[in-house]
């Protein structure tokens, strides 16, 4: 019987995923060791102010010019320039304002700033494209909220897939899927170290999404698995349904993930080109997320399982054994009994 | 096996169409006006009319009175406060549908005007998020850590609702954390506006109430607010010039109950209590004053307008009419806020310019279109016949989201539309594309299996049904969650005060809206479409459906 196309041994292979998993997040560790993380001032507190300018400006004269605008510690600033150029055919050039601490300033700091870069650069055309000035205690109340949304979301669906699969262990199956969630969100994250990207709202979205892909995916396959074993009975070892079971779906992981991976590419490149860096910093991290999603739930969550079934397989075997011994010890007892009446 | 009729699919693709060109383009008609003197005039007939309606019907009336004679509050004649009729003076009317815009004489005297009607809103009438169209951000807080009451909490609210009106904003949102005493407002940049001076907008909204009791009610224009409500705007003539009374001079401002003598119902009303030198200035004022109006000013608009029936004395009045309780409490603190024993500092803010969101919002656009077009090319090289039905579904799926958005439906709300908004979107497309190629993959397996055409795609959508219910369920729950979580008002509210961002909440809408609209095309749509598709004899070629010829 050959209704599928791969017939990849995806348990046999597990050491090698795991390798992989555990080597990505080994060298994600050690960026994030010798970086550190950026915490966004959305978490942390603080500001960023940011302009868009024309023509060329040395940087050394811009950033002394903010300086005394703002009087405060040593303000550093990035200069980023668009791709793609606006209508009147001129490059817009953009300057980014990070002051230090997390400290929100106030409206007449930056009126100040507005007002400095104006008089400075009359050429220049400065223009506030945005701003942020976040209070510390404010941010990390986000900070803590969005973690335990993240733990209410794992516990309800350790329930839910325990309910659901509760005939192929169902427990099993939802800590399993919960386990390759949380391999997606470090992944995640260490892109986002990587990337030297800082944590904010955009990576808390990133998540959720993932957390809602790859649990997706993972139900999936779950969901073959169950139906296999309800097929082909107790003939078969789990090892044996559940590479069946990958290798039937495997097609269908693949075009799925084929098809997000495009739309959220497409938003990628569009952002690219159009210098939208809040749309870049979801949509990069978001197309790492569909592949290591997809990667996940076949290369990480399935041979989890079946590694946990096998080993409850083999104490119950163990258990039923020796109790099958213990039958046959007391039979012969009972015989040899027999036998001496 | 029952089939389902060819006419079926030819039904639900219709419809589809339809309701993605309408969700997507909406329904606007626009019509001439008669010429504003035309209607000047006639609106001058009407008004004798109107007014007396306005007496019946509205509750605007509202009498200043003495209260606390022996406790009893004497309840004097009610005179009637003009404000919602139109004001001739300031020019002709337009009106439409669901608005009443005010134009002046002089703009509009010689040429018509045009009003847009919007039947059916469509993509353009979505509420975009500041994050894609630019707008501000900010929070406000009591200055120097002061514990303020929930009460005081509220006037800051009704204060910070009343400036926006002011400034004509709409569609700002507005929180009030009462547990960490703070105020988030959050609102987008008008469409034409020419001056981006977000800091001095913040400055404006966190700037200490004015509030002023002045002499008559002559207004200079009147402005609609968001649910219908009319202000008046800008005092004039003896009004403008004269100032009776300022919020120092008001103790406070509170909703109570009385029993009406007459007709013994309980009636709203709102209590003033007056400071020491206020009670004597109140004194002089109503003296001056009996028989005619006195209006109550917050900054530049007018907020009560009741007629004075006697000198009152004694430092405490109430301000009774047809007030509901809402309406008491609301210019309860309204007043209140005149009278806030501190100032407003900006905690936090943020602001996104509107060129950076009109190239976000473009870009958006452009970037939508290529994807949509990428999954139907793909989907259609990849799974033919089945492909071509889950395109459909797509699209039937993103007018539903589109729609649930934009307030196409009248039972829903509109939504704020923001970036992780968009990422929500984006997943549900994944799962309707997955649900489809799920469906799709099965069916092909049954094919190998050696099914007929039929029998392949009733087994094949069948058997695929549990996987995707149970995939589309969990993201459900993701989805839910999230929106409890980060709602406004939400069940962690206890511990954490009222949401300080609804970026994810945002995100939590459009999932869920986006894979229940996958249930109805993904899931049942798509099965339908296909087995009716699949009755067509010119298509009744296994090969066409991914088996083998």
């Amino acid at each position: 019987m050959k209704n599928q196309k791969f017939n990849i041994d995806f348990i046999k292979n597990k050491k090698i995923y795991f390798a992989i998993s555990l080597g990505i997040i080994a060298i994600g560790l050690i960026f994030n060791i010798i970086f550190g993380t950026q915490l966004s001032i959305k978490f942390t507190g603080g500001a960023i102010v940011k302009y868009s300018y024309q023509g060329d400006i040395d940087q050394n004269s811009l950033e002394s010019v903010i300086q005394t605008a703002t009087t405060k510690d040593t303000v550093s600033i990035q200069i980023s320039s668009d791709i793609i150029s606006n209508s009147d055919g001129q490059h817009n050039n953009n300057v980014s304002v990070q002051f230090p601490g997390n400290q929100a300033i106030d409206t007449e700091t930056q009126t100040a700033l507005n007002q400095a870069l104006k008089d400075n650069f009359p050429d220049n055309n400065f223009a506030l494209t945005e701003s942020n000035s976040v209070d510390p205690t404010n941010g990390k109340t986000f900070f803590m909220k969005c973690l335990f949304a993240v733990f209410l979301a794992a516990v309800l669906m350790v329930i839910y897939v325990a309910f659901r699969f509760r005939k192929i262990g169902g427990w099993s199956a939802g800590v399993m899927a919960v386990v390759a969630l949380l391999h997606d969100v470090a992944i995640i994250y260490f892109t986002f170290v990587i990337l030297r990207m800082p944590i904010d709202d955009n990576f808390i979205a990133v998540s959720l999404m993932i957390l809602g892909y790859s649990l997706n995916d993972t139900v999936v396959i779950y969901d073959r698995i169950r139906e296999n074993r309800k097929l082909m009975g107790t003939k078969y070892t789990t090892t044996e349904i559940v590479n069946k079971s990958l290798n039937q779906t495997f097609v269908r992981t693949i075009n799925t993930s084929i098809t997000t991976a495009a739309a959220i590419g497409t938003v990628l490149v569009v952002a690219l080109l159009f210098n939208l860096s809040s749309v870049v910093s979801f949509a990069l991290p978001m197309l790492v997320g569909v592949v290591v999603g997809c990667y996940s739930s076949v290369c990480v969550a399935s041979p989890l399982w079946v590694m946990w079934q096998n080993k409850k397989e083999s104490n119950l075997k163990a258990q039923q054994e020796a109790q099958q011994a213990q039958k046959a010890a007391k039979k012969a007892k009972n015989k040899k009994k027999k036998n001496s009446k | 096996m029952k089939r389902v009729p060819k006419s079926v699919f030819v039904i639900i693709t219709v419809l589809i169409f339809c309701l993605a060109y309408f969700s997507i383009f909406g329904l606007k008609i626009t019509t001439e006006n008669k010429p504003p003197q035309e209607v000047a005039s006639e609106q001058t007939s009407a008004e004798t009319a109107d007014s007396s309606q306005t007496q019946n019907q509205e509750s605007s009336d509202s009498n200043l009175v003495t209260s606390t004679i022996n406790g009893v509050p004497i309840t004097y004649e009610a005179g009637q406060e003009d404000n919602i009729n139109i004001n001739i003076a300031s020019g002709a009317t337009v009106i439409d549908n669901n608005d009443v815009a005010y134009a002046d004489q002089n703009t509009t005297s010689s040429e018509s005007t045009y009003t847009t009607t919007t039947y059916v809103k469509g993509i353009p009438d979505i509420r975009w998020g500041i994050d894609i169209k630019g707008g501000v951000e900010a929070t406000f807080a009591p200055s120097e850590g002061i514990d303020a009451t929930p009460a005081q909490m509220e006037s800051v609210k009704s204060i910070i609702e009343l400036r926006m009106v002011e400034n004509n904003i709409t569609d700002y949102e507005l929180y009030v954390d009462e547990n960490n005493d703070k105020v988030i407002v959050r609102f987008p940049w008008k469409e034409d506006e020419t001056v981006f001076n977000p800091e001095e907008s913040i400055e404006e909204l966190a700037a200490t109430a004015m509030l002023t009791f002045r002499p008559g009610a002559s207004y200079e224009s009147v402005i609609t607010t968001d649910d219908g409500d009319y202000q008046m705007k800008t005092p004039t003539g003896d009004t403008a010039a004269t100032v009776l009374l300022n919020g120092e001079d008001i103790k406070s401002a509170t909703a109570t109950i009385s029993q009406d003598e007459t007709t013994k119902k309980n009636v709203y009303q709102v209590s003033l209590e007056f400071t020491d030198e206020g009670a004597v200035k109140f004194e002089e004022a109503t003296a001056s004053l009996v028989g005619q109006q006195m209006s109550i000013w917050m900054d530049d608009i007018m907020i009560s307008a009741p007629t004075v029936n006697e000198a009152i004395s004694g430092g405490q009045a109430v301000i009774t009419g047809d007030f509901t309780s809402t309406e008491a409490s609301k210019l309860a603190s309204k007043i209140n806020a005149g009278a806030l024993p501190f100032s407003l500092d900006v905690t936090n803010y943020g602001t996104i310019s509107p060129t950076l969101g009109a190239r976000a919002l473009e870009a958006m656009g452009i970037a939508a279109l290529i994807a949509l077009a990428l999954i139907w090319i793909f989907m259609i090289a990849k799974y033919r016949i089945p492909g071509l039905v889950a395109s459909i579904a797509l699209l039937g799926q993103v007018a539903i989201t589109v729609a649930c958005v934009s307030g196409f439906f009248p039972f829903m709300q509109s939504f704020t539309m923001t970036l992780p908004g968009i990422a929500g979107i984006i997943l549900s497309i994944g799962m309707g594309a997955d649900a489809n190629i799920i469906m799709d993959e099965r069916i092909k397996e049954e094919f190998r299996a050696g099914k007929t055409l039929d029998s392949a795609i009733n087994a094949g959508s069948k058997n695929s049904f549990t996987a995707v219910f149970d995939g589309n369920i969990t993201v459900i729950i993701v989805a839910i969650i999230l929106m409890l979580v980060f709602g406004p008002s939400n069940i962690l509210s206890a511990l954490f005060g009222p949401s300080t961002t609804g970026t994810v909440y945002s995100f939590g809408y459009t999932l869920l809206i986006g894979v229940i609209a996958n249930f109805i095309m993904g899931i049942a749509a798509s099965r339908y479409m296909l087995k009716s598709i699949s009755g067509f004899k010119c298509l009744r070629n296994k090969s066409l459906y991914g088996g083998a010829k």
